[in-house]
């Protein structure tokens, strides 16, 4: 009896000892520099004479497609993070016969007080045996400007997660799906992005167009779901944003249409009985 | 023994019985179907071992909705599942089935009922809300008394799809203590229809055992437990795309019960029950599918109920106060032909929680020996709410302002007022009561219906179903015969029903379309029905019944599943331990069929049956036969309430047999 209450009162004051210093850790800063990682994954590593550059990503990798990605610039000698650089990015795919970059955004830091920038880069095409991709990062700091390459690995993705096409209006697109990364049998929120490609290194955002969705199952006889919304840009120089209902888990192609400003079908076709997939999808399976 | 006049219907005869001990008696008016107690079971069936959906079926107020041999769906005044309550002693149980191919009524046995009573629209308000009327399913009741043992083995076999049945049932009895043993066990192969055509998946296998023990531990107080437990597999739904591989149910409860010693009180029960069914759909074993799919459901069920009865003076009183919380989930994943694609899994029954508690109270007021006034109301609380996030998300897809939870009232009134005298009665009465929406009804996601071919999505928002009922009924009789005309009108607004929405694409392969649940205006359903009964002689006795239903929606839509003029005549013969009979039923044409909901009429059909059993005492034993012919002529019929008209039964022989020592 005696010794129970003592494990009762030990118990008692262990509660209260942890509660009290899980509460006590809340106001602790140094934490914050490793809550910057929590979600993304590192992938790869690379560096010149003075910098190791790192790269992240969610999935902890990259594929063929929208791909977010995460830098840390660290400083060789001290070991410190770059909290003040001016970054920016290229992407090259050394195919046989040419080169070309594809669309990616601009490098912003993650937080104002944080060592992470970010971005994302859209792979079109996936490496393979003689073509690959290789990225170079040029970055500022206090003046100074350095630069480090490195080959990158760009697999293809296991669904369709990107196209490329030239449209009715003769114009090369680039149009890929960037969000859910997780979807739910839900309404989803889906985020696509439309570039075009102006020449074979710049591919800037395409703004005021429409994409409209319509997403089927193959396998349940092209089964769709009510209620999606058409994405359109929130604000210029976005992304494309809509509403993607799923009924069920399993296998999906969302069947797109792009749409200029007027209205005009560039790409893609309404899905009816007979025209039972458009020719500008992606995919997703969950 | 109680005192009470029982409105009694019985292999088509309808008869009073009435013990005269009491003058001033509650004339209750409800259908009761007399099962027997279990050791008088044999005695008074012609088919002793019929199923407990035969039974029903020989109800004037009852008809049920085939989908194959087994667990017919009871209608009550032309309506269903929905808008009706079915309850075991009392005890509330919900289907795990989002086809409704388990009613609970296919969750008991027949040799564990003693009866079954039947109360029509709003009166059947005791345990629970409902329009249509409900059905207590009641099981044996055993009495205290002298040391006893009684044990029966009963058996029965039926040609045309060669069911084999064999049960036993242990009882023991004394003066403080009883325990009641039944189990059950049937096993039937594909029937034929009448053109001796097989009809495919209509096989079943199901076991049943029941368990009842009470115990007098005071002069007036009693303690009971009781204990179902029930499973079918390899059950057949030829009207169906998938059959059933596992139906199984464990339904307790505990009860207590006393007698007050106050002089205004008669009983006073209370009953504490769990329930749990598992459902599992099957269609592994069909020969082409476009897509092979699982489909189980689980249901659970919490309940009680405390019901006390008494008098003061001229009022016989009920008040009863029932409660139950139920957990309903059902869960569909399909697997594509591709075997690298991902199974596709969604809830169509999102893990709801229902949670009702309501009062009911009725008062028998009785003027004099031929008069007399029922009022009754009942007041609940109804509250859903969906347990799980996955399928509470697949549901905001259609309703993105969707909350969780759902709270409702539901409440009820009615009146009825009888006379009898001389043999002359009559009776009327009105009654409103309202319903919540069922599980399916507001929750459901992609559910098929294979009658109208349409994927039913659930509508949370539905408002509650208001009926305003009236009835009326008409008698007369003699020693020697009896005739007696009832009838029903409902008036039910804001009647819930699936219409199509032409933007949705369905989801099951080859579905017509997607249905929402929404309220009509209104609909009104109509029954009538005429009984009558003739002794011609000692030995002879001929009874017949007709019945005529409408049902017209507030866009004057005929309603499906509503009986066309139907008939039943019978000519008993009863001698000593002989007795036969022959029975001829039948449908006119179903000329006002439900076009609009997809319904295709129905021919006019008769067929005739015939039974006969004899009674042979030895020695303290009892042997009963009873040997019988269905469908006499092989006639090759539908009905109205067949689903996807599948042919019924052909001809069929059976033979029951019972010993009792």
């Amino acid at each position: 009896m005696k010794s129970l209450l003592k494990y009762t009162l030990a118990f008692f004051i262990m509660a209260a000892t942890t509660m009290f210093t899980s509460c006590s850790s809340d106001d602790d800063t140094t934490t914050t520099t490793t809550d910057e990682l929590s979600g993304i994954t590192k992938f790869k590593e690379f560096s010149n004479d003075t910098h190791t550059i790192e790269l992240y990503s969610k999935a902890g990798s990259l594929e063929q497609g929208f791909n977010e990605i995460s830098i840390r610039i660290k400083d060789k000698s001290t070991g410190n993070y770059e909290k003040n650089a001016e970054v920016s990015w290229m992407p090259i795919m050394h195919m046989t016969m040419m080169n070309h970059s594809c669309p990616k955004s601009e490098v912003e830091k993650t937080t104002p007080n944080g060592t992470l920038y970010n971005g994302y880069i859209v792979f079109q095409m996936a490496q393979n045996t003689t073509e690959y991709w290789d990225l170079k990062v040029d970055y500022t700091i206090e003046g100074t400007a350095y630069t480090a390459t490195s080959v990158i690995d760009v697999p293809a993705s296991a669904k369709k997660k990107v196209s490329s096409f030239t449209g009715t209006d003769g114009v090369k697109y680039v149009v890929a799906y960037a969000e859910p990364t997780n979807p739910k049998v839900a309404v989803n929120d889906i985020a696509l992005g439309v570039w075009k490609m102006q020449n074979m290194m710049d591919f800037p955002v395409v703004d005021g167009y429409k994409v409209k969705i319509d997403p089927r199952m193959p396998s349940m006889g092209n089964h769709s779901s009510p209620n999606n919304v058409d994405a359109t840009q929130k604000t210029i120089g976005g992304l494309y944003e809509g509403k993607l209902s799923l009924t069920m888990t399993g296998y999906w192609k969302i069947n797109l249409q792009l749409l200029n400003a007027a209205g005009d079908v560039l790409k893609g076709e309404t899905i009816t009985e007979t025209v039972t997939e458009s020719s500008l999808f992606v995919e997703i399976e969950f | 023994m109680k005192k009470i006049l029982f409105l009694l219907l019985l292999n088509g005869l309808v008869s009073f019985a009435q013990e005269q001990k009491d003058t001033l008696v509650p004339k209750d008016l409800k259908e009761v179907i007399i099962i027997g107690k279990k050791a008088k079971i044999h005695e008074k069936q012609s088919k002793s071992l019929a199923s407990i959906d035969e039974f029903l079926d020989k109800s004037s107020q009852v008809d049920l909705i085939k989908r194959g041999a087994y667990a017919w769906e009871p209608i009550i005044n032309s309506m269903a599942t929905e808008r009706t309550l079915i309850t075991i002693d009392g005890m509330r149980i919900f289907g795990a089935c989002t086809d409704k191919m388990d009613p609970i009524t296919s969750y008991v046995e027949v040799s564990n009922l003693s009866e079954a009573t039947i109360h029509s629209g709003q009166q059947g308000s005791c345990f629970g809300s409902t329009i249509g009327g409900a059905i207590d399913l009641k099981r044996n009741q055993n009495q205290f008394g002298n040391q006893k043992w009684d044990f029966a083995v009963n058996s029965g076999f039926e040609t045309n799809s060669r069911q084999k049945i064999i049960g036993s049932s242990v009882n023991y009895t004394d003066s403080l203590f009883y325990v009641d043993t039944d189990i059950m066990f049937r096993d039937a192969d594909n029937y034929k229809a009448g053109n001796n055509k097989e009809v495919l998946f209509s096989q079943f296998k199901k076991l049943n055992f029941s368990g009842t023990s009470g115990f007098k531990f005071s002069q007036n107080k009693l303690i009971e437990a009781s204990l179902i437990y029930d499973k079918a597999t390899d059950v057949g739904y030829p009207a169906l795309p998938m059959d059933v591989s596992l139906a199984e149910a464990l339904i307790t409860s505990l009860k207590y019960m006393v007698i007050p010693k106050s002089p205004l009180l008669k009983d006073w029960e209370t009953k504490v029950y769990f329930n749990t069914i598992t459902h599992r759909m099957d269609d592994t074993k069909r020969p082409s599918v476009p897509i092979h799919m699982d489909m189980p459901g689980w249901s659970e069920t919490f309940g009680m109920y405390s019901k006390i009865t008494g008098n003061k003076d001229n009022h016989h009183f009920l008040i009863n106060l029932n409660s139950f919380y139920n957990k309903s989930v059902a869960e569909m994943t399909m697997y594509p032909e591709n075997p690298d694609e991902n199974s596709m899994f969604m809830y169509t029954w999102p893990d709801v929680r229902t949670f009702y508690t309501g009062l009911f109270a009725e008062d028998n007021w009785v003027f004099n020996c031929h008069s007399g006034l029922k009022m009754s109301f009942s007041l609940g609380s109804h509250t859903n709410d969906v347990a799980s996030d996955f399928g509470l998300q697949s549901l905001q897809i259609f309703y993105p302002e969707m909350e969780a939870q759902k709270t409702r009232l539901l409440k009820s009134i009615g009146l009825n007022y009888n006379y009898n005298k001389n043999g002359l009665e009559y009776g009327f009465g009105t009654g409103y009561s309202e319903r919540a929406p069922s599980v399916s009804e507001g929750y459901g996601f992609y559910l098929f219906n294979s009658s109208d071919r349409f994927d039913y999505i659930g509508n949370p928002n539905l408002r509650n179903e208001k009926s305003i009922e009236t009835n009326v009924f008409f008698g007369y009789k003699k020693s020697k015969y009896n005739v007696k005309i009832s009838s029903t009108f409902f008036r039910i607004s804001d009647f819930i029903v699936g219409q199509p929405n032409d933007f949705f694409v369905p989801m099951t392969i080859g579905a017509s379309g997607v249905k929402l649940y929404t309220t009509l205006d209104y609909a009104t359903i109509f029954n009538v029905d005429i009984t009558t009964e003739w002794k011609i002689s000692k030995q002879f006795q001929w009874s017949g019944k007709i019945k005529y239903s409408r049902g017209q929606d507030s866009n004057k839509n005929n309603l499906p599943f509503i009986s066309p003029v139907s008939y039943q005549t019978e000519l008993k013969y009863r001698c000593q331990k002989l007795n036969a009979a022959i029975e001829c039923i039948g449908n006119g044409a179903q000329t006002r069929f439900g076009s609009f909901y997809e319904e295709k009429s129905t021919a006019a059909f008769a067929i005739l049956n015939f039974s006969a059993g004899y009674k042979f005492n030895w020695s303290g034993s009892i042997l009963y036969t009873k040997i019988g012919v269905e469908n006499i002529v092989n006639t090759y019929y539908t009905t109205y309430s067949d689903w996807n008209k599948i042919p019924r039964m052909g001809r069929n022989i059976f033979l029951n047999l019972g010993i009792r020592f």
